[in-house]
């Protein structure tokens, strides 16, 4: 892997939407086979890579679960030659007007999200905020040649560059989730010459924006004894409430709620104060709105931990993500690997 | 299947002074969703020395087997398997809050777990923890409150817990809260939090102390109902059973109308009535009951005069939710006591229904048998 | 297959209530599978074939169950108030009739209401059954009932209660009579409480987990005055499913569908739908997952008494089952 910066820019100029992950996932397990002892894809998509431990068999597995996929919008229909859209994952579409897409037909086009002059909207929607069916995508061909190629159903993807906003900050598209993508990745190259004594499963997820299938799926058939979703979460920002977010470059989040098993959240706890690596508790008292949700009540059930990345702007094509953030989420995730022995399951009786 | 009279099953348990003191135990602690260790513990300590296997799974659900005897019953069983694999399932979790935010001076915002209405929590005592740290949810005076914002209804962004000032270090974000209300009697009723559904963690404590003897019990104390049905799902893929009841509590919303000029308006959503017996469910939002439970259910009531009622049908749901749709699917139904103002501080119910409800689920279990799946559903 | 799309509309089977329908279905599809059984929810599975070398398990799924509703209070005066049974609309419900499966029939009146201009909720609505006390009503707490409303036959278009998703039933049993060889060993699952939560297909794929499954439902459409923007058109072909609020097709499974369609020259449409879900979604999420998509008939008026359907469509996706399935899947 080349470096961190490089490789996550990479990672969020490479198209993967929602059920639609082949393009990235293929990036993901170039990097990735180097670092594993072997790699597979799941019937839903999702890669695997395993990196064998040495303890005896049948040998307990850890499972890494970041997703790959990413929010974006699919084509509805035609209107003279622009497109009509719906999302792809949850948009607000105060954001769209003016974004810069791909359109992914018989081949890409470059496209723009346009919102008609209010006296053409909807009556309705006068005054008010214009709803994704209102908006339209441009992709400035004649009406003829857009619906010879383009069809319903085609994806569209963001199509804004990575932004370079020091050595330790990046902004763009798609940071939610391949910044823990990265992290992942970053743990299994600092495990490289280790040895472990479980089986490490690192996971690059599907359709986690939309039904948590992915996850849901691959723990079913990998049954791991320990399943950890690393996810991004609200990093504190302009506009958004401080008691629901966590200072960008200020560390990982460990959650902390019903999705978590409580002692495997204390064995992450001290292993971060060990490495003194800065954490934050986050408090997750329903849904964790991660893989976990899904993994945790995977067939017999399994002991699930989340693991977060703060973000800024989540789920708009100007996320912000801090590199520093990400090497600390992988660094925890490998140590926590290296530490499992034939002992840990015991921490976890209630 | 007809009432078969000449069963003759074993009388029930009692639901005596013992019962009473177990739920009064089991009310009093605090085990909101995710966090389920107190009642947990109570569970452990009463099922250990009475069953076969106890286990407790990655979710802190507690599992109990426990075989069952002979082949004494079912007595004109044509099926091949003379003892049924029955799953009851009651949660011990309760609906409460979290705390999420410090904001100093012993002040925590906080998020409900569970169904809870906002305007239920003001001026209530709460406790926080394991330490049962007490604190309170305050109101502004009414003296500063303007008339109009009198007319408001209360957001859960406005509330706080407040432990008091120089106490703050004795809680801390992430710790679980619930109401403080200490269980009471009131005649011939219960007054308590948490009813829903430490009556099902009482009877199944009851049952698998003294188990109906033809089938082989599959008890599961289950967490994380009240945030989506999540322990019973993975308790019934482990225990994979053939049928399955969830033991709980269901509102008794039968309060009086309001009165117009031609008369009271007829209370037509009351969901249970108070005192008219065991409710047994048809329909909610989470299951559409097998049939032939149900049948099975109303039938063993009225063989042995038991008192019931049927749930109106609607929506809301139980554990039967989620076990019914694990692996090939799996026959469920649920039976709840009748309560008022549940998922508030202080939850009232009939004494007499949980005596009921229990009768009924014992002799429905004890004349259980593998005729009632020779019918399609 | 009119005749058999009738008789199938005309027999009750509402969410968790499908015993008379499972009969009809299983007096078609016995003497045609190799093996034929229920499941403890209910779910009719009829199995065809073996799979060859280049063959795969392979599951199709069409709901029996329809919306319906279920009585939840008799009143002084004799008149029922209900729960709708899956996603009945209360718009749709003033003025109508319902039939009881134990006989009884009804009309659905309204309350008087305060604002007549946002048309009723579903607990200002009530069933009349005729009768005048709550002794003489001849229904009970938990009665089911169906909405009624006969047949009419068109021409090429058909319209009833309940073508969601008779017509899928109808669909899978005439692809099981005209199929006449397949590699594939291909279970035909008519399922149970679709409208309630996509209930049976759960335990069916689950039961099952095949190599691929396909679900075979109705969709919406966007072709009625002022309707809702979608390019899905009454009698434009089957429809192939892109995606629903609950499922993103597998892409090869939608690749091989849509190749399979041009190669057979079959009409075809492409269904994104934004709201809805089909028994597809239980069967990819099913065990380690399942490749699966959806075969979709464009329906107008659904959840209403009177679906709308159009007869080539229906007829063509027989064809492009048949297609489909007799042929080594080739997923790319």
């Amino acid at each position: 892997m080349p470096d961190l910066q490089s490789f996550l820019k990479t990672l969020i100029s490479t198209s993967g939407l929602s059920g639609h992950e082949a393009p990235v996932r293929c990036l993901i397990e170039a990097a990735w086979q180097p670092l594993v002892d072997e790699t597979a894809i799941s019937r839903l998509g999702s890669l695997h890579g395993l990196k064998r431990g040495s303890g005896p068999e049948p040998r307990p597995g850890l499972l890494l679960a970041a997703h790959m996929d990413a929010i974006g919008m699919m084509v509805t229909g035609h209107s003279d030659g622009l497109l009509r859209v719906t999302e792809i994952g949850g948009l607000d579409p105060r954001v769209l007007p003016g974004q810069l897409v791909t359109v992914h037909g018989r081949q890409d086009f470059p496209g723009v999200v346009v919102q008609p002059p209010s006296h053409l909207l909807p009556p309705e929607v006068s005054g008010k905020t214009a709803p994704l069916e209102t908006l339209l995508v441009d992709i400035g061909l004649l009406p003829e040649q857009a619906t010879q190629e383009v069809q319903v159903g085609d994806l569209v993807s963001f199509a804004q560059p990575p932004i370079e906003l020091s050595d330790d900050l990046l902004a763009g598209h798609s940071l939610d989730n391949r910044a823990s993508v990265a992290a992942v990745t970053h743990c299994l190259e600092l495990l490289q010459g280790r040895s472990l004594q479980w089986d490490l499963w690192a996971v690059a997820s599907t359709q986690e924006e939309e039904t948590l299938g992915g996850a849901l799926t691959s723990a079913f058939a990998l049954r791991p004894a320990l399943a950890v979703a690393i996810d991004v979460t609200f990093g504190a920002g302009p506009g958004s409430p401080s008691h629901k977010t966590f200072p960008l470059g200020g560390g990982i989040t460990l959650g902390w709620g019903p999705n978590i098993h409580p002692a495997l959240f204390n064995a992450f706890k001290e292993l971060a104060e060990r490495l003194e690596i800065p954490y934050k508790l986050e408090a997750m008292p329903h849904h964790s709105g991660t893989d976990a949700y899904a993994m945790q009540v995977v067939a017999e059930g399994l002991p699930t931990m989340v693991v977060s990345i703060p973000l800024r702007y989540m789920h708009t094509p100007v996320e912000m993500v801090s590199l520093k953030d990400i090497r600390r989420a992988g660094r925890l995730l490998a140590e926590f690997a290296a530490l499992l022995d034939d002992k840990f399951m015991e921490k976890l009786a209630w | 299947m007809m009432p078969d009279q000449e069963l003759d099953t074993p009388a029930p348990p009692e639901i005596g002074e013992a019962q009473l003191a177990l739920l009064e135990r089991l009310c009093n602690a605090c085990a909101v969703s995710g966090d389920e260790g107190e009642v947990r513990k109570i569970v452990l300590e009463e099922v250990r020395p009475h069953a076969g296997q106890v286990t407790v799974d990655a979710l802190g659900n507690v599992l109990v087997s426990k075989t069952g005897q002979g082949e004494m019953i079912p007595r004109k069983s044509t099926a091949g398997q003379a003892r049924l694999r029955v799953m009851l399932a009651a949660h011990m979790d309760e609906v409460g809050f979290m705390l999420t935010d410090d904001e100093g001076e012993g002040i925590f915002r906080f998020d409900t777990v569970g169904g809870l209405d906002a305007a239920q929590l003001v001026g209530k005592p709460v406790y926080i923890g394991k330490e049962h740290v007490p604190g309170v949810i305050g109101a502004r005076p009414i003296h500063l409150t303007t008339r109009d914002e009198l007319t408001q209804k209360i957001t859960l962004e406005s509330l706080r817990i407040d432990v008091g000032p120089g106490n703050g270090g004795k809680a801390h974000i992430g710790d679980r809260a619930t109401f403080a209300t200490q269980f009471a009697r009131l005649g011939p009723s219960l007054l308590a939090k948490a009813l829903d559904d430490r009556f099902g963690v009482a009877s199944l404590i009851t049952l698998v102390q003294q188990p109906p003897p033809n089938i082989d019990l599959l008890a599961a104390f289950t967490v994380q109902e009240e945030v989506g049905l999540r322990g019973a799902r993975v308790a019934a893929y482990s225990f994979d059973p053939q049928v399955a009841f969830a033991l709980d509590c269901t509102p008794a919303n039968d309060l009086p109308p309001w009165e117009t000029d031609e008369g009271r308006i007829e209370n037509t959503r009351y969901n249970t009535r108070l005192g008219a017996g065991p409710a047994i469910y048809l329909a909610d939002s989470s299951t559409l009951s097998d049939p032939r439970l149900a049948r099975h259910l109303v039938q063993t009531a009225e063989a042995l005069g038991i008192p019931y009622q049927l749930r109106q049908p609607g929506g809301g749901g139980t554990d039967a939710g989620a076990i019914h749709k694990q692996r090939l699917g799996i026959p469920s139904i649920s039976l709840s006591v009748p309560g008022r103002y549940l998922h508030t501080a202080a939850g009232i119910a009939r004494l007499d229904d949980w005596k009921n409800t229990f009768a009924l689920i014992y002799h429905a279990l004890s004349r259980l048998s593998p005729d009632l799946f020779a019918l399609e559903r | 297959m009119k005749a058999l799309i009738q008789k199938l509309v005309e027999t009750d089977g509402p969410s968790g209530y499908e015993t008379n329908l499972r009969s009809l279905v299983r007096s078609q599809v016995e003497p045609l599978a190799d093996q034929v059984w229920v499941d403890n929810l209910g779910n009719l599975f009829a199995r065809k074939g073996k799979a060859e070398a280049n063959g795969l398990k392979i599951m199709l799924a069409a709901h029996m169950d329809e919306i319906g509703l279920m009585v939840t209070h008799i009143d002084q005066a004799g008149f029922a108030r209900f729960m709708p049974l899956g996603g009945v609309r209360a718009q749709n419900c003033p003025g109508g009739r319902v039939h009881f499966l134990n006989g009884a029939r009804g009309v659905i009146g309204v309350e008087k209401l305060d604002d007549p201009g946002k048309g009723p909720a579903i607990d200002q609505l009530f069933i009349d059954l005729g009768a005048s006390s709550r002794e003489d009503c001849p229904v009970k707490v938990g009665d089911v009932a169906a909405f009624e409303r006969p047949f009419i036959d068109m021409g090429s278009r058909l319209v009833s209660k309940a073508m969601d998703d008779r017509i899928g039933v109808a669909v899978l049993i005439e692809t099981l009579r005209g199929l006449k060889s397949s590699p594939h060993e291909i279970d035909f699952v008519f399922s149970v409480q679709e409208e309630v939560g996509i209930r049976g297909a759960t335990t069916a794929a689950f039961g099952l987990d095949p190599d691929l499954g396909l679900a075979v439902d109705v969709t919406s459409n966007g072709d009625t005055p002022k309707g809702t923007k979608m390019d899905v058109h009454l009698g434009k072909g089957p429809a192939i499913k892109v995606r629903d609020a609950g499922m993103i097709s597998d892409p090869r499974v939608v690749a091989w569908m849509i190749k399979t369609a041009r190669q057979a020259e079959i009409p075809y449409q492409l269904e994104v739908l934004e709201m809805g879900g089909t028994d597809a979604r239980a069967i990819q999420l099913t065990h380690a997952g399942v490749p699966a998509g959806c075969l979709s008939i464009p329906c107008r008026y659904v959840h209403s008494p009177s679906e709308m359907v159009d007869f080539n469509d229906v007829q063509h996706a027989v064809r492009l089952l048949i297609a489909l399935l007799s042929q080594p899947v080739g997923l790319e």
